[in-house]
Order: structure tokens, then C-alpha cells, then sequence
């Protein structure tokens, strides 16, 4: 049994803040298909598909028939620890600082045998639940956790250097006048955020759920729009050393692709929000982040977007607007790598159409604001680089794997 | 299906047992100690350059190089040539190929030499780039290294034949006081059963006197025909008897026994000779558990017996097992590849009656081992061989 974290104290300015350092990165490519499952939460081993056999660590032939065909399966993620050790002394500044630091070996029901990190509740001899995480240099690590729930567990040392756990850490939620923004805000907070900053522009302006932010214990309403550079730059300047955790929320949705608009101004608002608003969010916030990485409890660890699903397929009707999330899209593959030295995870939460006006002439099913929420959070608690929420962003996942050429024609109609 | 028997190594000898004297850190690159380790045999044996046909090599740390590069870097003309990167089996594996070579006249004077450097970060950058498997699946957790696999090695095997930190100590401290006597032994301080148990962990149940101290040297000998040994004057080893094994049991969940198990009875068989009449035995101690490892699967004791083993023989120089006799890797040091040679080289010099101050009285006959590769989760090469001197 583990003793829960403690809130940490505040900062003393006079020391010298401890600079994010990666464990180790190298992978052979067919290594990574470990990387594609932890980015989603899911648990996969090779698997040959002559013979049967499950296979670890990756390989490119069967170890029982040699067979070539060894594709990556969803596995039964259940073992046995066989026995386990603690580095005290490793070679390496990322573990050398965290050490000391336990591992394990232990043997898949399913037949292979992984080395992994352990939880500090796993016993030798006792069973074990394996998952795939995303570490601090972003390749895939196999962890594993006690069968069932021990008391803190989300607390454990090793387990929170591959998690985002919102407990804590302060947020900052960049659009407060959303209901998927406000919902946001709740969710984190509910999570044990410390704090949830969170962007109203023009707050003069009244809007609508604005009762749920103003005078709340540990919710701080703060001026930004994201599409005015001086606007991100000066909230930066205030508050941007102490923004562990970013929740994109930035919305701009118009219905419209090209030929029944006339003119660049609406496509043009929409680059200016999403993408630009984009850019004027990382260019103040990412770096004190990426310089904040292993800065105690409350390092700073996850930047997430919340993107339209037709940012992977584009989707006629909303056209113009699926391309700027398409671009928003490709630009956060660029911030995952400039934030990656810092060890701060990038995710992205693809959704289908949400339950606001916006999509209001759109038939359901549609995401609720709230869903929203409770997916950044239980995202962010098992460390995941991509979520899909609801059954539209689930479905255009499954129909792209199939065939992008199918839905590209069935999305045109 | 089972394996045919192995043709008889008959007639061929080794000789000129060359070490290169053990530093901590080298300035001085791989291939500076492979050439100091050449230049001994050339000089150690009374022949040319010229007269080496056949060289065989082995190192972590050379970086580009193989041994073709060799061939011209030091002005050697050859005939058989072979590069072996098995870690702790190199020695055994070079021996056995070489022997094959002479024995069919693809060459007359083969030189098998290991030798590494270490540099400040030697260590690290060959732990980072050791194999596939480690860099995908084992390098990333912890970083132990070799530590940390062992750790869990020898965590199993401790708990499974109910082995102490006492029992496995034993071995250690034994190889210090052999070290003691060995003025090129970079540990120069007893040991003490107290301070084997005091001493800090490294990855549990490891702790610091299990672990060999990275270092540069080179180890080298000469393999070639009884006649080509006798024209030349020089006294050889004959090698009796030899064997290799890699990725053995590899349906043991964890790593108990080594490949030796699946061709020891083999390997006295053609050696006739039973484990009882060996003079001197030199494992591959990369850690004292691996070692005791070896003690049963080599045929000295049954599996698991390898704690009472120890407790009841003394493996000192003096006692009534001696092993190790140089004090080993765990007390000379570990230099890379270096570290295979070290038992047999040592071992060479016993039974040829030349090892000075660590000379086991009247030896004659000798059994080396060798242990390599954790590529994942168990050392996957192993070898040995039995050789016998003049005297015999």
C-alpha cells in the first residue's frame, strides 16, 4: 500500500527549478506498434497469425514457426510477477533521479514473458494487470499494476511519471464561454486540480454559464483570446509558470465547404481562431511547459486539444471547418515533438459533432459538452495521446482503418 | 532430433597466454590494446607477424572496426580470419573455431585476442547500444543494465533453492584473496564476509561486491597443431575437449541453468576425464551467482546444490577447488570482451605451469568457462572446455 502524495507547498523562487531529462528513446520501428496501442490505451502483443503463438518483444519472425506474419493483436493483459528488482544505481540522468527505481519480470497468461515498470502495490508471485504507457520520451513502456484497486493508487511515483493526473496540477481551460470549456473546467477540478484557470475573452461581455466560473474556489477567470497574439502573450507573462496542464477548447464551428460560400472571410475567422489561435497558444505557453517537465508534483505534463473528428476525414458539410481542424491537427504533431524534450504529453481528443447550436441542424447522436470533459480527464489519468469520444468519432476511427477511400464517399452526401 | 557427436579436437595445442595488464580508464582506443596484446603473443611465442595465418577477435568497443579492419591496421596477411561478438562465450567460441582451422589446415598459427578500451562513457554508450531486444524492452526500464537483468536472475534462482547472500558471498571474497596474490589485480583490498554483506545495493539483490568493475586491458593466445608447437620450441595446452550452446531452455520462464546442461555429459566424455580430476576450474564470474550457476550445470554438484557446494570446498589457490585463481573478473576487473579470455588465458598458464604468484601446485588439468549476451532476459551463450598441459 502506497501513502497518498501531498499537496505540494509553494515555490521557492530562489532555487533552481530541475531541468526535464528523457529516459531512454531508441526503438526499432517494428517496436513502435507498442507506441500506436499505448497512444491509445490499448494492450497489444505480436501475434502469429500461422500458428498462434504470442510473441514479446517485437519481432520481425515467429519464434515458434517463423512465420513473417506477426501482427499486433489486443492481448489479455493479465501475468504473474516473477520477480522483481530495484535499480538504485542506473547509468542513465532521467532514472538516475528517480531512482531508486523498481522493475519486474513478469510471465503473460497469455505465454511471453516483459520487463517492466512496476507499481509500488505488485508482489511477487501475484497477479498482475499489464498496460502499454507512454513515458517521458513518449515511446511505448510496459507497466505493471496489481489485478485490482489498491488505496492511492493513482499516487504511486513510477505511476505518475507516465500519467497527466489532473491532482494537483493546475490547468488552464483557453475557452470559457464554451459549455464544452465550462465543462472542462468542472471536470479538472473535480479531479483535484488545484487550480483551473480559465480564458474569457472580452469579460466584460456577459455569457451564458458564467455563474458556474466566477467566485468558485480554485477557478480563476482570466482574459485570453487565443486569436489575439498580445492577448496569449500577456496572460503568459502572468500566469504561464504555473499552467501544468493546457485545454485547448478553442471552437469556432461554421457550417459551409467552398462553393456555396462566397469569399475568404469566414474561412479566414476560422484559421484566425483555430489554427492562428493555435500557434498564439503554444508560441506563449509551450515553452515554459517543455522548461517545466520535472519541476516536483506539479511538473508540468499535457497540453490537449479538443478536435472536430472530421480533422482526419473531411466532412462536406462542415468542409472549411474540418480543413482548419485538419490543419490544427498536423500543426499539434509539431508541438508534440517541440514539447517532448520536456517530457509533456500531447493529446488530442477527437470528437464528433457536439450537442451545441452550432451543430444544431445535425441529427444525433451527439456528444455531450460533458462527455467531453470526463474524457480529457480519464485521459489525461492514464497518460493516452489520442481519445475518441462518442460513437460518430468512434465509428470515423474504425471506417478510416477499413478503407478512407469508403468514407470519404459516404461522407458526401 | 538429436544432435551427432562432435569429431575430436586431436591434436591441436594452445600456447603464449598473453594479459595485458588491467587500468581502470584508457585514454587509449580498442584497437591500442588489441595491438599490445599481438605484439605480446608475437614476442611471448619467439615468431613473426608474419608466422600468424588466422586471427580471430573480439571487442564491445572498437567502434567501426571488425577484423578485416584489423588485418591492415596492424600488417597482418592471413588466411582465416573470424570476428565473434559474443560477450562472455568469445573466448570459448574463437577457441573452438580456431581449433577447427588448424585441425583442417586452413591455417597453422591462428591469434585470438580480446581487447577494450574504457573510456568515461565506454560503459554506458555499450549498455545503451547493446542489442535490439535491450534497446526495445529492457534498456528503458531503470537503465540498470546488466545489473538489473541479473538482479532478476538471480532474485529467481536465490528464492528457488533457497540461496543466501552468505552463500554467493563466498565466491567473491574467495576470488579477492586469489587476487591479493595477483599483482595486476585492480582490486587490491581484502575482503571480508562482513563487508560483502555491508556493501551498498545496486540493483536488489545485487549489491556491490557482486558486480565486476569495468575496466581496458586485452587477453590473447595462440591456437595452432601439436607439430607446428613442437617445431617452434613453444610448451601448449592440448584442448581435450570443448562446447557451445546459445539460446538454450528457452521455454524456462526464468534463466535457472545455462546452455552447459544440454552438453556437459559430452563434454567430459571426450575430455575423459570426470569433474573430479580437474586441477583448476575458471568460470565466467560476470556475478558470484552466475557462477554457482555453473558449478551445477557444469557437473560439479546437482541443481541447487550449488550453495552447499561452496560452503563445503575452499576456492582459493591453496584449497580444494581451485577457481579462479586470478581472482577473476569480479576482483581483476571486467575489460569488455577481454573479460571472456580471462579465465582460459589464466587457466592456460596453470596447467602450462607459468602463473607465477597465483600457480595452482602441479595443475595440469583445466576446465574454462564462458557465459554471454543478455540480449533480454537471460544470458543466452555459453561454452567451456577442457585443456591439459605437458605434464599430462
Amino acid at each position: 500500500m502506497i501513502d497518498p502524495i501531498n499537496p505540494p507547498g509553494r515555490k521557492n523562487p530562489l532555487l533552481r527549478t530541475r531541468l526535464p531529462a528523457s529516459p531512454p528513446r531508441p526503438r526499432s520501428r517494428t517496436s513502435h506498434g507498442f507506441t500506436r496501442a499505448a497512444a491509445e490505451g490499448r494492450f497489444v502483443l505480436q501475434r502469429c497469425e500461422a500458428c498462434g503463438v504470442f510473441a514479446y518483444p517485437a519481432r520481425e519472425a515467429c519464434p515458434s514457426c517463423l512465420s513473417p506474419d506477426l501482427v499486433f493483436v489486443d492481448a489479455p493483459r493479465r501475468g504473474t510477477l516473477l520477480a522483481e528488482t530495484t535499480a538504485r544505481v542506473p547509468s542513465d540522468v532521467y532514472f538516475r533521479e528517480r531512482a531508486p527505481w523498481r522493475i519486474g519480470l513478469v510471465k503473460m497468461d497469455c505465454g511471453p514473458t516483459i520487463v517492466t515498470h512496476l507499481h509500488a502495490d505488485c508482489v511477487e508471485g501475484a497477479a498482475v494487470r499489464m498496460s502499454f504507457q507512454l513515458d517521458k520520451s513518449g515511446q511505448a513502456v510496459a507497466f505493471a499494476r496489481p489485478e485490482g484497486e489498491t488505496p492511492n493508487m493513482a499516487d504511486d511515483r513510477q505511476w505518475r511519471e507516465m500519467t497527466a493526473d489532473p491532482k494537483f496540477r493546475r490547468a488552464l481551460v483557453t475557452n470559457g464561454r464554451s459549455v464544452v470549456g465550462q465543462e472542462a473546467v468542472a471536470a479538472l477540478k473535480a479531479a483535484g486540480a488545484k487550480t483551473v484557470f480559465v480564458g474569457v475573452s472580452e469579460p466584460w461581455r456577459p455569457f451564458a454559464g458564467e455563474e458556474l466560473l466566477r467566485g468558485q474556489q480554485g477557478i480563476e477567470v482570466v482574459t485570453l483570446d487565443a486569436a489575439d497574439e498580445k492577448s496569449a502573450v500577456d496572460l503568459a507573462a502572468d500566469i504561464g509558470g504555473k499552467v501544468d496542464i493546457l485545454v485547448n477548447t478553442t471552437e469556432y464551428v461554421r457550417p459551409g465547404g467552398l462553393l456555396d460560400r462566397r469569399g475568404t472571410s469566414i474561412a479566414r475567422d476560422e484559421v484566425d481562431q483555430a489554427y492562428l489561435g493555435f500557434i498564439n497558444l503554444a508560441q506563449a505557453f509551450g515553452p515554459a511547459m517543455r522548461m517545466r517537465g520535472a519541476d516536483g508534483i506539479n511538473n508540468s505534463v499535457a497540453w490537449v486539444n479538443v478536435l472536430s473528428v472530421y480533422a482526419l476525414a473531411n466532412w462536406p458539410a462542415f468542409g472549411a471547418y474540418s480543413a482548419s481542424q485538419a490543419a490544427c491537427l498536423s500543426l499539434s504533431h509539431c508541438l508534440r515533438a517541440e514539447l517532448r524534450p520536456g517530457g509533456i504529453k500531447l493529446m488530442n481528443l477527437f470528437t464528433g459533432p457536439v450537442d451545441t447550436e452550432w451543430f444544431q441542424t445535425v441529427p444525433p447522436p451527439k456528444v455531450a459538452p460533458r462527455a467531453i470533459a470526463q474524457a480529457i480527464v480519464s485521459g489525461l489519468r492514464g497518460g493516452l495521446e489520442e481519445i475518441y469520444v462518442g460513437d460518430v468519432a468512434e465509428e470515423i476511427r474504425q471506417r478510416l482503418a477499413a478503407n478512407p477511400k469508403a468514407l470519404e464517399r459516404e461522407l458526401d452526401r | 532430433m538429436n544432435n551427432s557427436q562432435r569429431t575430436p579436437y586431436d591434436g591441436v595445442v594452445m600456447a603464449a597466454p598473453v594479459t595485458i595488464p588491467y587500468v581502470r580508464y584508457s585514454v587509449e582506443s580498442a584497437q591500442w590494446w588489441i595491438g599490445r596484446a599481438l605484439s605480446a603473443l608475437v614476442a611471448q611465442a619467439g615468431i613473426k607477424a608474419a608466422d600468424i595465418d588466422g586471427l580471430c577477435v573480439s571487442s564491445f568497443t572498437m567502434g567501426t572496426d571488425s577484423g578485416i579492419g584489423l588485418t591492415q591496421h596492424f600488417g597482418l596477411c592471413v588466411r582465416w580470419l573470424d570476428t565473434i561478438p559474443l560477450g562472455g562465450a568469445s573466448a570459448i567460441a574463437a577457441l573452438r573455431k580456431a581449433a577447427r582451422a588448424v585441425q583442417a589446415h586452413d591455417a597453422d598459427i591462428v591469434a585470438c585476442v580480446a581487447g577494450d578500451t574504457n573510456h568515461v562513457d565506454s560503459f554506458r554508450l555499450t549498455l545503451e547500444n547493446f542489442s535490439r531486444f535491450n534497446q526495445d524492452a529492457v534498456y528503458p526500464y531503470g537503465a540498470g543494465g546488466a545489473n538489473s537483468s541479473f538482479a532478476l536472475i538471480a532474485r529467481n534462482y536465490m528464492r528457488t533453492y533457497g540461496i543466501t547472500r552468505e552463500d554467493v558471498g563466498r565466491i567473491a571474497i574467495a576470488q579477492r584473496a586469489n587476487a591479493l596474490r595477483n599483482p595486476n589485480a585492480l582490486m587490491k583490498a581484502p575482503l571480508t564476509l562482513e563487508q560483502y554483506l555491508a556493501a551498498r545495493p545496486i540493483s536488489d539483490p545485487i549489491h556491490l561486491f557482486d558486480c565486476v568493475m569495468p575496466c581496458a586491458g586485452a587477453e590473447a593466445f595462440l591456437v595452432m597443431r601439436e607439430e607446428t608447437a613442437a617445431s617452434l620450441g613453444l610448451p601448449a595446452a592440448r584442448l581435450l575437449s570443448t562446447i557451445e550452446r546459445h539460446n538454450a531452455f528457452a521455454d524456462d520462464p526464468m534463466q535457472v541453468r545455462g546452455g552447459w546442461a544440454m552438453d556437459v555429459g559430452e563434454l567430459y566424455a571426450m575430455a575423459g576425464v570426470k569433474p573430479d580430476d580437474l586441477d583448476v576450474v575458471q568460470t565466467y564470474d560476470d556475478y558470484p551467482v552466475i557462477t554457482m550457476m555453473q558449478f551445477e550445470d557444469l557437473g560439479f554438484c546437482k541443481k541447487g546444490e550449488g550453495a552447499e557446494f561452496v560452503r563445503e570446498h575452499d576456492l582459493t589457490i591453496e584449497g580444494d577447488f581451485p577457481h579462479n585463481t586470478s581472482g577473476g573478473q569480479l576482483s581483476v576487473g571486467q575489460a569488455g570482451a577481454a573479460g571472456a579470455y580471462l579465465g582460459l588465458v589464466e587457466g592456460l598458464r596453470q596447467v602450462l605451469g607459468t602463473a607465477g604468484p597465483t600457480q595452482v601446485k602441479n595443475a595440469s588439468l583445466g576446465l574454462a568457462s564462458g557465459f554471454g549476451m543478455i540480449n533480454y532476459d537471460r544470458g543466452l551463450a555459453s561454452g567451456a572446455v577442457i585443456f591439459a598441459g605437458p605434464s599430462r
